[in-house]
């Protein structure tokens, strides 16, 4: 009972005060013992010290370090609680928002029950003196009237140990944080003192930062590098990219193009992006996009998206609008499916759009032309990976058309070899 | 000074002498040995004035010649053997081409002296010498190893041996040290370079079409839904066997380093972890070992089968081999993509059967951080394993049942053991909720608005949909930098301590713990925390991007602010798919494993996947390397600073 009241008294005196930021040293209380709360009562004076922002200095060296348990300073209005040694595995008070009628309970964070841990509620909390202690098995002395809670027979839970009468047992490792606040950074160097500031800032950059994270990478991939076995002319494809930059922002290039041999190169482009990562994921691109062929040629500006979709999918999309008002748009995807540890087969599926009809180039509004193919490719080498497999392509409507009365192909199937290659 | 043995004139003479010793057929190819052992103790350099030359250098592994980087032209670097109480001059002779350092692993010492550049030092530059000068306070097993760009992963690593000043508590009639480190032929920049390009590169165990035919690995329906969130199960080592070679002090599986034993004698292992990625899992079929110290504290006797133990990490173990055999020392790769192996024996030349690679892990649910569903019938009993977790709470007996708690907010319960996140739902026995009914639980992982205890009654876990999680919802990790670096937020992760690691689940025998771990001497100091400090492990395989809180180093992040002699909780929360040893310099930290004033004090801990782990520290003034040590890890930027100042001190 002598405990309760006591406790009760250090809740009253934790009200009275601000909440936060308070390091008062229980030891200041003169003939206060409280053998519940395990202060120490050794030399009380030399501890002693006024309530400052600062927490009191330890001299306490890490490892030469007496067993010792030091006063926890009663930062908060719930000191009374004495959740020192209290141990209520399961629950945690941090984090009280002050509307909240639980304020002594709040179960956020529900951890370890760790009333130690409660963080700085207001003071006009009203269970601020939440004596747990004097619960029958967890009745509220001082706040229990309004405490909604009152019944909550905290007993009932094994393994808890409530303040005074078991927190003997904990020690250590076993007890709960508090809440004191972190201090703020400095901005000093330690080292500058040993080895000169010139000489740390240097290493600063060059061996801390840049060798943790900071570095530039580049790649340059060709998904399709390939040889296209088909009826009325074999042909070739490519499909690359390179990049470089950092983990963000990379500066990116683009190329496609396809042709047939023995005849003048069919289309080609190129592309000169920034990229920037969005997520985890994805990266937003813009830029421009040069089309040397077909003629005469274009220069776009583009912006697109390109990145990894649930279910493991590459996927690419862009739009473009050309130096003469055109808008055309692109969206490709794949898929590595991987048959074994080294044959991975690759579905592949690109369509090209146009918002319009451009006869100059033969291109006709709405889908232009639709590629699918399958390239089964094996990695014994993932950075040089020979593949062959079959591509259907097709064009639609007006560029069909326009193709046609060219006297070309508008698509079929071709039988194609190649090598997916990066560096 | 110091004395050096050329090992690898060693080798030769002993791959020739051993040469017409055919060995058991029935050995796998890999481990066909090209010695019969090779039982040649480490180049041991000691007393109070060492001198160390890192140069480049080349080594033979398996009869094959590598590049490296040596000390005093051996790889490993020497055993440096020290007793408690002296104190060292270490001058270090770089002889490379371009900057070095070595950080004295684990050992106390004045900040300036820890060797880290950009924070203790500005490093060693080329052709230049540095004297290190510090007095040894502990004893125990460490080791050293470069922490200067990549240098770790070429070689330059080398134990570290201090005789206690006091009698050793621990008896033994003969020691042997165990480095065990991962080797590749190629660059370290080129193996990192691959891991930018296709962080998958170096993975020939993922899960394929033939193996699902073959009723392999997950179900058609877990690939899609891991698919979904774009998550490979099988990723569990980033750098694998497939360009590793696992080294036993420098000799590969087929060299067969050798420990000679006399039958009947207590042999103390000194294990030590200098791999620069490969978490091991570690076991002497036919051998239990006896757990004595880790990181180099004593601690209690525990005798176990088999150990998991990440970069940098070390245990000492007594074996007490009673027949005349053979036994071989097997060092798996946590993929299980290889093997370190090596043999204890009466006498070299001997060898004992090389037992095959187990087959390896898929990460599950749990370590998705989703450990607090894991209970399939929300039993919280798993919890009470957890420290300081709500051992079987019971909210029924709290009377949520009776609804004397109008408007109870389980919105902000963290029913999490161990209780990392707020808005968990790991671990609560509901009562009645138990075996049946949450929906709504599926929903932003467990944030159920106004919801009363009484009313989780009825409802089904089992209809929960894991596809349709949440897999980044930031509520859950607020000190968590929102950006691409952050491919996942555990939604329930849960203390894993009590695990004996990914994949040694169900092998059939006893494995190591963190759990099992008690100190011999209580902990220096037993006070409460003053605070907590919580600490994201966050990443993204695929921009093999890697941080604390969701920031490289190279972001400038505001260092980690302790006050010299302030004891606080540092809590971990693995939000990625895979095992991080995390490693403090200038500081041993207490385990909060529910052992009180007797928690195992170390100085790197693995937190497995999805998991989490706390530990009390007590700040050493200095400013303080803090990383992952996993070195591609921390090259990628999983690294921070901890300051420490003396109180009043700090600006």
């Amino acid at each position: 009972m002598t405990r309760a009241l006591l406790l009760a008294g250090l809740a009253s005196f934790g009200l009275a005060a601000p909440a936060i930021g308070q390091s008062m040293d229980h030891s200041m209380m003169p003939g206060m013992s409280m053998p519940g709360m395990k202060m120490p009562a050794k030399k009380p004076a030399a501890r002693a010290k006024p309530a400052t922002k600062k927490p009191a200095v330890r001299k306490a060296p890490a490892r030469k370090a007496p067993v010792r348990r030091a006063a926890r300073p009663a930062a908060d209005p719930h000191a009374g609680h004495d959740m020192t040694g209290m141990k209520m595995p399961g629950m945690s008070m941090g984090r009280t928002p002050a509307p909240d009628p639980h304020v002594g309970h709040d179960m956020s964070g529900m951890q370890g029950m760790d009333m130690g841990g409660q963080q700085a509620a207001p003071a006009k909390d009203p269970h601020a003196g939440h004596d747990m202690s004097a619960m029958p098995g967890m009745g509220a002395s001082t706040g229990a009237q309004q405490d909604p809670h009152a019944g909550h027979d905290m007993s009932a839970m094994p393994g808890m140990a409530m303040s005074g009468n078991q927190s003997a047992a904990k020690v250590g490792t076993d007890l709960s944080p508090g809440n004191k606040p972190a201090p703020a950074p400095a901005g000093d160097h330690l080292a500058d003192r040993f080895w000169g500031a010139d000489a740390m800032a240097s290493s600063r950059e060059n061996d801390l930062r840049r060798e943790h994270g900071g570095m530039t990478v580049y790649q340059i991939l060709f998904n399709l590098a390939e040889y296209q076995a088909r009826e009325g002319g074999d042909g070739y494809r490519w499909d690359g990219e390179a990049w470089i930059g950092g983990d963000i922002n990379r500066f990116t290039l683009k190329t496609e193009g396809e042709g047939t041999f023995g005849k003048p190169l069919e289309q080609a482009e190129v592309q000169a992006l920034y990229s920037r990562a969005l997520d985890p994921y994805w990266n937003l691109q813009a830029g421009v996009r040069y089309d040397f062929k077909p003629n005469p040629s274009r220069t776009y500006a583009t912006v697109g998206i390109e990145g990894l979709a649930p279910g493991w999918f590459e996927v690419e999309g862009a739009l473009f609008l050309s130096d003469k008002g055109d808008v055309l748009g692109r969206a490709e995807g794949y898929y590595d499916q991987r048959i074994t540890n080294w044959f991975v087969l690759q579905p592949r599926v690109e369509a090209n759009f146009s918002a319009q009809d451009v006869p100059e180039t033969g291109t006709g509004s709405g889908l232009t032309d639709l590629e699918a193919g399958f390239r089964l490719r094996y990695e014994g080498r993932r950075e040089f990976a020979p593949y062959i497999g079959v591509s259907w392509e097709r064009q639609f409507g007006d560029t069909a058309r326009f193709t046609r009365a060219r006297g070309d192909n508008t698509g079929g199937f071709s039988f194609v070899a190649g090598v997916r290659t990066w560096f | 000074m110091s004395r050096v043995l050329d090992r690898r004139q060693v080798l030769r003479g002993a791959s020739l002498a051993g040469g017409g010793l055919a060995l058991s057929a029935y050995m796998p190819a890999w481990a066909q040995p090209v010695s019969a052992g090779i039982a040649k103790p480490l180049p041991t350099v000691s007393g109070e004035d060492i001198t160390l030359k890192v140069a480049h250098q080349m080594m033979m592994i398996d009869g094959r010649q590598s590049h490296a980087i040596g000390i005093n032209g051996t790889v490993p670097a020497p055993l440096i053997r020290l007793r408690e109480g002296q104190s060292v001059r270490l001058h270090v002779v770089n002889e490379l081409d371009e900057e070095t350092s070595i950080h004295w692993h684990g050992l106390l010492l004045p900040f300036q002296m820890d060797g880290v550049p950009g924070i203790a030092f500005p490093g060693i530059p080329a052709r230049s010498t540095f004297t290190y000068e510090f007095p040894i306070i502990q004893s125990g097993t460490y080791w050293y190893h470069s922490h200067s760009g990549l240098q770790e992963q070429e070689g330059h690593y080398g134990p570290i041996l201090i005789d206690p000043k006091n009698p050793d508590p621990v008896q033994f009639d003969r020691e042997h040290v165990i480095v065990l480190s991962d080797h590749s032929f190629r660059h370290p920049h080129y193996l990192f370079d691959r891991l930018k390009k296709e962080s998958g590169y170096f993975n020939r165990q993922r899960q394929t079409l033939s193996g699902l035919l073959a009723g392999k690995d997950q179900s058609l329906k877990e690939r899609l839904e891991w698919g979904k969130m774009r998550m490979d199960p099988a990723d569990v080592a980033d750098v694998t066997g497939s360009v590793y070679t696992y080294l036993v002090n420098g000799y590969g599986p087929k060299d067969n380093w050798t420990a000679l034993f006399q039958p009947g004698e207590r042999v103390r292992l000194r294990f030590i972890n200098a791999s620069s990625m490969t978490t091991f899992n570690v076991r002497i079929p036919g051998l239990p070992m006896t757990i004595v110290a880790a990181d180099g504290l004593n601690v209690r006797p525990v005798e176990i089968d088999e150990f998991q133990f990440g970069p940098a990490e070390t245990y000492d173990a007594i074996v007490t081999p009673s027949d005349l055999r053979a036994y071989t020392l097997v060092g798996e790769s946590v993929d299980r993509s290889g093997m370190a192996r090596a043999t204890l024996a009466p006498r070299e030349g001997m060898a004992a059967e090389v037992p095959p690679l187990r087959k390896r892990p898929l990460a599950t649910m749990k370590d998705m951080g989703m450990g607090g569903m894991d209970h399939g019938t929300m039993d919280h009993g798993a919890m009470g394993a957890a420290a300081g977790s709500m051992s079987g709470m019971d909210h029924a007996a709290m009377g949520h049942g009776t609804g004397t708690m109008p408007g109870m907010d389980h919105s902000q319960m963290n029913h999490g053991a161990a209780g990392a996140a707020a808005g968990d739902m790991a671990g609560v026995d509901h009562g009645q909720a138990q075996g049946s009914a949450m929906p709504g639980m599926g929903q932003a992982g467990g944030a159920m608005p106004g919801m009363s205890g009484d009313q989780m009654g009825g409802m089904d876990m089992s209809v929960m949909d894991m596809g349709a999680m949440n897999m980044r919802d930031f509520s859950k990790a607020p000190e968590v930098k929102k950006g691409p670096g952050v491919q996942t937020i555990s939604p329930m992760p849960v203390d894993r301590t009590g695990d004996p690691g990914q994949g040694l689940e169900n092998v059939g025998h006893r494995v190591l713990t963190y759990r099992d771990l008690m100190a011999l001497d209580r902990n220096p100091d037993t006070r409460a925390p003053e605070r907590e400090i919580k600490l994201h492990l966050t990443g993204n395989m695929e921009r093999y991007m890697w941080g604390f809180d969701g920031e490289k180093l190279s972001e400038n992040p505001d260092p980690i602010t302790l006050l010299h002699g302030e004891r606080v909780r540092v809590t971990l929360i693995n939000d990625t798919m895979m095992g991080h040893p995390i490693h403090i310099h200038g500081h041993f930290f207490d385990l909060v494993t529910g052992k009180g004033a007797y928690a195992p004090r170390k100085h790197t801990v693995l937190v497995q996947p999805g998991g989490t782990v706390s530990w009390d520290v007590t700040g050493e003034e200095g400013d303080w390397a803090f990383h992952c040590h996993m070195l591609y890890h921390m090259h990628a930027g999983m690294m921070r600073v901890v300051q420490v100042r003396k109180a009043g001190a700090a600006a």
